[in-house]
């Protein structure tokens, strides 16, 4: 199964894992330098800063999958069986973070509804428990 | 050797009529490694299950602990350096999982000694990780306090002024900032939040208290670390059996390259894949 030689594979993987340590400590220079750590004044845009991160992230996964897990060298078959079905992953993680943006505003609109004053108690409406649970 | 001799025939010819006459390996694989491949996957769900939850709750959130304050101290004292010590253990699982793929290659060499010779530094890296991994959650457990349950780590929503010192890293009349994340510290076992006076905004003159963070940080940050400590935990268990059986030359009697090996390293590069994740949610983001 082997595609490269054993001196190729040896050179191929130190080349590797210094690629995986480059992008891991400029994540993080990233991280610092965009939060205003490393010099005073400098913010970057948080969608700008979590993108880039998440960029350099997915490269790293690929890296580790492709080259260290040696999915490169699997059919593709293999390859599509196991990495189509994670797709799926990037739906649940838009759509529950999505998710999660409006239970913010649901929890902020029963807290600005809460604070309004009760106006128009109609005696006798069918709104009368909901009102007196307020009032009380 | 008839497997082999089969897979070479499908190759090059029809594979529709050899591949229902059993011996042929579907994907080229051998069923463990398969296997493993799609007990990967599975696990990858589990995670990202606990990863989206994260992602949920978090954003359903008004405010967050700021992580850079949260994992910011080292061992021997070191203070406000923010994600140095996540960073060194990042690397140490990176350059674990490089000694693997060491230890991979050299079974394919049939090279015994290389074999358990990479292994054990792996093992030796994995150990680290779950090492600094303990440093951490006893640094958030014994001293600051953070349970599944309780999150002593703000966020400040206005800024303000401290009318009191906590006898740390506070003191009166220090002033902050709308964003900056605090850590409540407990005194005689109860929490001792301080009090503090709005400088800007519609509240600018009020006095008010620090409160508790949101809840579900505490519970999120030990499952979701607790679960990947516990992977490494396994994976190193798993590589202590393959070495010692390794030393002892089992596997070069199959013959087939050390795929035993192999086939773990598939597992220990996927817990490094995780952290990747862990490391950009949590720490990073």
């Amino acid at each position: 199964m082997a595609h490269l030689t054993y001196e190729e594979s040896k050179k191929s993987a130190s080349k590797i894992i210094i690629v995986l340590g480059i992008i891991t400590i400029s994540e993080v220079l990233f991280a610092l330098l965009g939060k205003g750590y490393l010099k005073e004044g400098i913010e970057f845009h948080p969608v700008i800063l979590g993108g880039v991160m998440i960029i350099m992230s997915i490269v790293k996964a690929y890296l580790i999958i492709f080259e260290f897990m040696h999915m490169k060298y699997e059919v593709p078959g293999l390859a599509k069986s196991v990495l189509l079905p994670t797709l799926l992953l990037v739906w649940g993680a838009i759509a529950f973070t999505w998710e999660g943006g409006d239970w913010l505003k649901r929890r902020d609109l029963i807290k600005t509804k809460n604070e309004q004053p009760v106006k128009d108690v109609k005696v006798g409406s069918v709104f009368d428990s909901a009102t007196t649970r307020n009032v009380g | 050797m008839a497997t082999v001799e089969t897979a070479a025939h499908n190759d090059t010819h029809n594979q529709s009529e050899d591949s229902w006459s059993g011996g042929a390996q579907p994907f080229k694989a051998s069923y463990g490694k398969l296997m493993m491949w799609y007990f990967l996957v599975s696990d990858a769900f589990t995670f990202a299950g606990f990863l989206i939850s994260y992602g949920a709750l978090r954003f359903s959130m008004a405010t967050w602990p700021v992580p850079d304050f949260v994992f910011s101290t080292t061992p021997f004292n070191g203070h406000g350096l923010p994600l140095v010590f996540v960073t060194v253990m990042t690397f140490i699982l990176l350059a674990s999982s490089f000694t693997m793929v060491r230890a991979v290659q050299e079974g394919h060499q049939e090279n015994k000694r290389g074999v358990v010779k990479w292994m054990i530094l792996t093992i030796i890296g994995g150990l680290m990780f779950l090492g600094c991994q303990a440093w951490e959650w006893n640094k958030l457990i014994g001293e600051e306090h953070m349970t599944i349950k309780q999150d002593p780590f703000g966020t400040h929503t206005e800024a303000g002024i401290y009318l009191a010192g906590d006898g740390h890293d506070v003191k009166e009349g220090d002033t902050f900032k709308a964003g900056e994340s605090y850590l409540i510290h407990k005194h005689d076992g109860e929490w001792a939040p301080l009090d503090y006076k709005v400088t800007e905004g519609a509240n600018a003159g009020i006095v008010k208290s620090q409160t508790l963070g949101p809840k579900a940080f505490g519970a999120l940050f030990f499952f979701i670390t607790g679960f990947h400590g516990f992977h490494v935990f396994s994976g190193i268990l798993i590589m202590l059996i393959v070495t010692v059986n390794a030393a002892t030359g089992l596997y070069t009697k199959r013959k087939n390259g050390y795929e035993m090996i192999e086939k773990v390293g598939l597992y220990w590069h996927f817990v490094d894949l995780v952290w990747v994740f862990v490391f950009l949610l949590f720490y990073l983001l």
